[in-house]
């Protein structure tokens, strides 16, 4: 009796676990299921590479939206990577003790914080700044880039200072002891050796950036043409999905859904990469 | 003493405090900018039962969100800290089984909510027949949550230590009452403090709503009616752009609950390493 209930209980259990596995397949399925005959009907040239999205007139092509994405998530990258792995470095050796916590604090605070709320301080703030001193509309690939670059700091933080914190302490003391400044010491001895972690930190927010909707969708202007220069509007792949998915029928409701599985099959790519990276990662402790 | 810093060192040594203060000061902007523009426009016509055109009343939205917080959690805590529950107790670390389930997982928790929304939007509301509605939404963001309710489960679980199992084990409980009567009530601070993270997570939510359970700012008269939450709200009446006061008002009313449901989630698991460390 005791041994049927225990087996019971743990093929509950297992049947639990499973659901992870069960959704990530009913995803697959479904978004494939429904995106793919899209393609096939668009033509999978004249959807990936056209460069007009007219659905009115039955023109399906992302082209424009890869390249939007693509950028706006670039920038994001140029300007969150290098001031994350910097903050990181601050957090993990440089932060004086009674200021860790608040500051630590803070940018996980940032992590909180919705992406409907930085989007709407980038319409009533970013915008307007960029409009006023930089140029253009205010809504373009910058403000986007911007934006999003603040967006990513919480995880590039926070995956990059555990790298950093888990290389042995001995690589900067042995620099140190070879005279070399706390500097040098920690951006050429230690650094390095969290390389693969510090990559996975990029990664993910790659992930983050590229997948982000709501904060983009209100900042980066949504023309769905490739945009001439940062600082003209472009619209991206999530952009493309929330704009037009209330109204969309027919084959314009499943180009959409196939725009969602380019976006898919980029977000597999970029969890592929991350999962290896921090796979080596683990390896070289 | 410090050895003598070379040009290199020092323009480190300035990135290295400049990055950590731009960092600092973006979330000290867009906190008190939210907060000093949202405070001023708190009137106590946002909190009326109804919505309309002449009030743009939040409170129909927030008890929306509330409702799909619940229904949800209903959905997904049981599921995530069973799948828990396997994963730590029942398997040996690195078979087969584990690697797949934890890649699923963790698959799950690197998808953007827009391509949660639009699962749900084909899943739930067409193949299910649920409609645009609350359960609709409700089943799409538990999805979402799943991946972060079993890994904070898991963590809180493997933070149990060994030897309460094997007291457990020593006076002849089976498995599953040590895993019930021991495991679990010592793991509970850490698994309520990922299951406030992911109310967290719900209560941001905007992507994956919006076309799963629609925008209909009223409350709704059974789970199969469409509805608005607060972040949805926030998003359509910033789309609008007509009534920044409102706006304002609700991005305020958005950013305090979600950073007052973090930090809640920080104290919670704070209490439990501080028990642990008193074992």
């Amino acid at each position: 009796m005791n041994q049927k209930k225990e087996t019971l209980a743990k093929w509950i259990f297992c049947l639990a676990a499973c659901t992870s596995v069960v959704a990530v397949l009913a995803i697959c399925f479904f978004l494939f299921a429904e995106g793919l005959p899209a393609m096939g009907e668009i033509g999978v040239k004249e959807f990936l590479l056209g460069t007009k999205w007219k659905p009115t007139n039955n023109y399906f092509g992302i082209f424009p939206m890869i390249i939007g994405s693509l950028m706006v998530t670039a920038g994001a990258l140029i300007v969150g990577v290098p001031i994350g792995i910097l903050a990181a470095v601050f957090l993990a050796f440089y932060c004086p003790k009674k200021w860790y916590t608040p500051i630590k604090a803070m940018t996980e605070l940032m992590a909180g914080i919705p992406s409907v709320v930085y989007g709407f301080f980038g319409l009533v703030v970013m915008v307007p700044l960029v409009r006023e001193y930089i140029g253009g509309k205010g809504y373009s690939v910058l403000t986007a880039s911007l934006l999003l670059g603040i967006m990513i700091l919480p995880t590039i933080i926070g995956v990059s200072q555990a790298a950093m914190e888990a290389v042995p302490k001995k690589y900067a003391e042995g620099a140190l002891a070879l005279g070399a400044t706390k500097e040098r010491s920690l951006f050429f001895a230690a650094l390095p050796a969290a390389k693969s972690g510090i990559l996975a930190g990029v990664v993910l927010g790659i992930g983050r950036a590229l997948g982000e909707t709501m904060a983009v969708v209100m900042v980066a202007g949504n023309q769905p043409q490739i945009a001439k220069s940062i600082l003209s509007g472009t619209r991206t792949l999530t952009s493309n999905i929330i704009l037009e998915m209330g109204y969309a029928a027919d084959l314009h409701r499943e180009a959409l859904i196939a725009t969602g599985v380019v976006l898919f099959i980029f977000i597999l790519i970029i969890n592929g990469v991350f999962a290896v990276l921090k796979e080596r990662g683990g390896h070289e402790k | 003493m410090k050895s003598k810093r070379d040009p290199l060192s020092l323009f480190l040594l300035a990135v290295v405090h400049a990055s950590a203060a731009i960092a600092v000061f973006v979330v000290v902007a867009i906190v008190i900018y939210v907060v000093v523009n949202g405070v001023p426009n708190l009137a106590p016509e946002l909190f009326a039962f109804t919505y309309n055109s002449e009030n743009q009343s939040m409170l129909p939205s927030l008890i929306n969100t509330l409702l799909m917080v619940a229904l949800a959690l209903l959905l997904a805590c049981p599921i995530g800290i069973l799948a828990a529950i396997f994963l730590v107790e029942y398997t040996v670390t690195g078979s087969k089984l584990v690697k797949v389930l934890r890649l699923a997982t963790e698959t799950l928790s690197g998808i953007p909510s827009i391509i949660y929304g639009l699962f749900g939007r084909i899943f739930f509301v067409l193949v299910l027949g649920f409609d645009i509605s609350l359960l609709s939404g409700s089943c799409t963001v538990a999805l979402m949550i799943l991946p972060l309710v079993i890994r904070t489960t898991e963590e809180a679980l493997l933070s149990v230590p060994k030897s309460y199992r094997e007291g457990s084990f020593g006076l002849g409980a089976g498995k599953l009452r040590t895993v019930f009567r021991i495991v679990l009530p010592s793991a509970l601070p850490g698994i309520f403090a990922g299951v406030i993270l992911a109310v967290g997570r719900i209560v941001g939510e905007t992507a994956a709503i919006i076309y799963t359970a629609g925008t209909v700012a009223e409350l709704p008269g059974s789970v199969f009616d469409s509805t608005r939450t607060l972040a949805v709200h926030m998003y359509t009446l910033s789309c609008e752009g007509l009534f920044m006061d409102k706006t304002y008002a609700t991005a305020f009313v958005l950013l305090l609950l979600v950073l007052a449901l973090n930090g809640l989630s920080g104290l919670v698991a704070k209490k439990l390493t501080k028990g642990a460390g008193e074992k």
